[in-house]
């Protein structure tokens, strides 16, 4: 059997070297907040002609709107705007429709006010504490010791912090943007991440029954037995996703690509982060415990 | 215990109904059209057609979030004026032509709100005007000697109207004008009121705005009266709306906007089959690649759990939204992995005892796995779907989409991971058949 428990220091360096690139990322470049966190709108239209985004940015700022970017993509143009008016938003229309020469189509329109952003990261860490909470409880339950819930939960922060720390780096080198469409991946990978672990652990409570080896032992069992099924698991869920990306739109495309990385992440997460975590700690545990009887041995022999 | 061939006909009976629920109205590529259900028992009537459900993002339409300002109500009351200013934004809505309209209260800390959602809705910016504007229709007289800005306002309001429509202006210019009709209280208190002022004139002011002041030539009896502001026809027609509609009992204030227009929406519904699709392909192939015969099990599984999931979707019924076709591709990950968890299983299971006890053993001991792990993610789903709207949580549309198809494709994959690819394993798989 391969003893995957004794290179656990590689498995915690590779996790240490990507995330600290995605906190170097994130500390370097920050993240960029959507619209949906901000306040301010975004109008996407259809023009079919093609012209300079500067230009029309020009044109857009004459109404007196604050333009903060301009993208394109074929025929779309997106606008991010600082919040506007009802009658801001049919002005641009017009001036727009005007300078280029051709009827616009207006494809989506979203105006958020300041007062919703500080609201939603409220909702979110709550919803983050419920669930992180309730997953805890639930493991240690079933495995009936909470250093496993514990272990489980430290490796689903470990994914929260490799998605936010790539989603970092794609911000910085492909333009995506932190929305609310991120943070329900974000919840989701945190749930996937455990499924995943749990997977693992299941094998280690089987085999726990009538098995006296330690659990560095039946750690290295377990992993051995889930690794084909990690990896295949791993494998369709890239497939789906892979093609959410690459086909299913503008829209969705970033919200996937989190969950692409989650789920990879999840899927590393459960044999080398989680696992590990309870084997180290479960050692330690003993070490101290020896130590301090040992301790206690000494003090008596006084 | 029924024996599994009972069960395998019991499955193909239910993915037969779910088969005939879950196909499009227009079956594509033949000419045919799936009929209505439509029965009628007694004086029962039932009539299906099963459509399904997309929501804002893939049909079109606005999500609009209004606050309304509660300063001047005093606080036992908040929960009142907020349902009756509800109940008078979905009378405007429904009164300006939108289909199932979806207008609903929502609180946060100290901020009152109305969500109001316009599915396929061609003019947004005409509905947010006509849905924000608080219509507050006032009449005044003007004594003669006063300056302006001292004007008498009379006790006849918008609340005295009857009805109200757009007619046009007959005498002089052919300008559309909104043509009021009061109820009989109304009309006694108009006919007061120009009966005090002839020859002086009367203000007719919507939301402390004068309209109009025009000069009473005689006491008008019968309660009509006509305004005559400058209006166009689609003006005139929001006002009539509003008037119809009542007056909103508190002003609102419009804080978000989310407009997706119909040709977007098309386009992200094709854009999300293809991906589907050719994700679903490169799965189906992977299983049959890596499993061989149980693969093909495993497909014809997954099959019945899209079969059955679209099914449910409809009869639920689901709004589809793009985040919860994204939780459907999901749950069909969760549905292949119980059947690799299984299969990974029976291939350990079958070095140790023959191939039908192993088949059994790996179903057993992968079950518990699969159960706890299943558990974890529903408990996320209900986090993020908020199934009581706690107002603690987020009651987003597009993250409940997300969620209640993720949460559905869970429990429907327990389903068909376990009885269905079990069952069909045990009638068709058997062991001589293995390669």
């Amino acid at each position: 059997m391969i003893k995957w428990m004794k290179y656990r220091y590689i498995y915690f360096l590779i996790s240490g070297l990507v995330i600290g690139s995605g906190i170097f990322g994130l500390i370097k470049w920050g993240l960029k907040i959507g619209v949906d966190f901000t306040g301010g709108a975004v109008l996407e239209y259809k023009i079919n002609r093609d012209i300079s985004t500067e230009s029309l940015t020009k044109e857009i700022e004459k109404t007196n709107v604050v333009v903060v970017s301009a993208q394109k993509a074929q025929s779309d143009y997106t606008f991010k705007l600082s919040p506007i008016s009802q009658d801001q938003r049919s002005a641009i229309k017009t001036t727009l429709e005007k300078y280029t020469g051709t009827t616009i189509e207006e494809l989506s329109f979203q105006n958020v006010g300041p007062a919703v952003g500080p609201e939603l990261v409220k909702k979110t860490v709550y919803a983050l504490i419920i669930s992180a909470s309730a997953i805890l409880l639930w493991i240690a339950i079933q495995f009936k010791s909470f250093k496993f819930g514990i272990s489980a939960v430290l490796a689903m922060f470990h994914d929260s912090l490799v998605v936010i720390g790539t989603y970092a780096l794609f911000d910085h080198f492909f333009g995506a943007e932190v929305d609310f469409l991120f943070i329900t991946a974000l919840l989701t990978i945190l749930s996937f991440s455990v499924h995943d672990t749990i997977i693992v652990y299941d094998r280690i409570r089987e085999s726990r029954k009538g098995f006296t080896g330690t659990l560095t032992e039946l750690a290295n069992k377990a992993v051995s037995e889930t690794m084909v099924r990690s990896l295949n698991n791993t494998f369709t869920e890239i497939f789906m996703l892979t093609a959410l990306v690459l086909l299913g739109g503008t829209t969705i495309k970033w919200f996937a690509v989190a969950l692409l990385v989650g789920m990879t992440s999840g899927a590393y997460s459960s044999p080398f982060v989680a696992v590990p975590i309870l084997v180290t700690w479960d050692e330690l545990e003993k070490k101290i415990k020896a130590k301090g009887s040992l301790l206690k041995f000494l003090k008596l022999s006084k | 215990m029924a024996s599994p061939l009972k069960k395998v006909i019991f499955i193909i009976i239910l993915t037969a109904i779910c088969l005939y629920v879950s196909l499009p109205n227009k079956i594509p590529f033949t000419n045919l059209n799936r009929p209505y259900l439509y029965f009628k028992v007694g004086n029962i009537e039932i009539k299906k057609t099963f459509d399904l459900v997309l929501g804002l993002d893939l049909a079109g339409g606005s999500h609009l979030v209004f606050e309304a300002d509660l300063s001047k109500v005093p606080a036992g009351k908040v929960k009142d004026a907020m349902e009756s200013a509800r109940n008078i934004i979905e009378k405007r809505v429904n009164l300006f032509g939108v289909s199932e309209p979806v207008v609903q209260t929502s609180s946060f800390g100290n901020s009152q709100r109305i969500i109001v959602e316009l599915p396929g809705v061609k003019d947004p910016q005409e509905a947010t005007k006509l849905i924000g504007q608080t219509a507050q229709l006032l009449f005044a007289e003007v004594p003669e000697s006063t300056a302006e800005g001292s004007l008498k306002i009379t006790d006849l309001t918008g609340a005295d109207l009857s009805s109200a429509q757009v007619g046009f202006d007959q005498q002089k210019s052919g300008k559309p004008v909104v043509q009021l009709q009061f109820t009989t209280d109304g009309a006694t208190k108009f006919e007061k009121i120009t009966g005090e002022s002839v020859g002086k004139p009367v203000a007719i002011i919507l939301d402390n705005q004068i309209i109009e002041a025009p000069v009473v030539q005689e006491k008008i009896s019968g309660g009509q009266a006509v305004i005559s502001g400058n209006f166009t026809t689609d003006s005139a027609k929001q006002l009539a709306i509003e008037l119809n509609a009542g007056a909103l009992p508190v002003p609102v204030k419009l804080i978000e906007e989310q407009t997706v227009g119909a040709t977007l929406g098309a386009e992200s519904v094709t854009k999300s089959i293809q991906a589907g699709l050719v994700g679903l392909s490169m799965v189906l192939l992977f299983m049959i690649l890596s499993y061989g015969w149980l693969g093909v099990v495993a497909d014809v599984a997954l099959i019945i759990f899209g079969i059955i999931t679209l099914a449910l979707y409809k009869l639920i019924p689901v709004t589809l939204t793009l985040p919860g076709i994204a939780g459907f591709l999901l749950s069909v990950g969760m549905a292949v992995d119980s059947n690799i968890l299984i299969f990974e299983r029976f291939k350990e299971e079958k070095l140790k005892r023959p191939f039908a006890d192993a088949m059994e053993m790996a179903f057993g001991r992968a079950w518990t796995s699969i159960r706890d792990a299943n558990v974890a993610t529903l408990v996320t789903a209900f986090v993020l779907a908020n199934p009581f709207d706690w107002t603690f949580l987020q009651t987003s549309g597009p993250v409940r989409g997300f969620a209640i198809t993720l949460a559905l494709g869970i429990i429907i994959s327990l389903f068909t991971g376990i009885v269905v690819s079990r069952n069909l394993l045990r009638v068709f798989v058997k062991e001589g058949k293995k390669k």
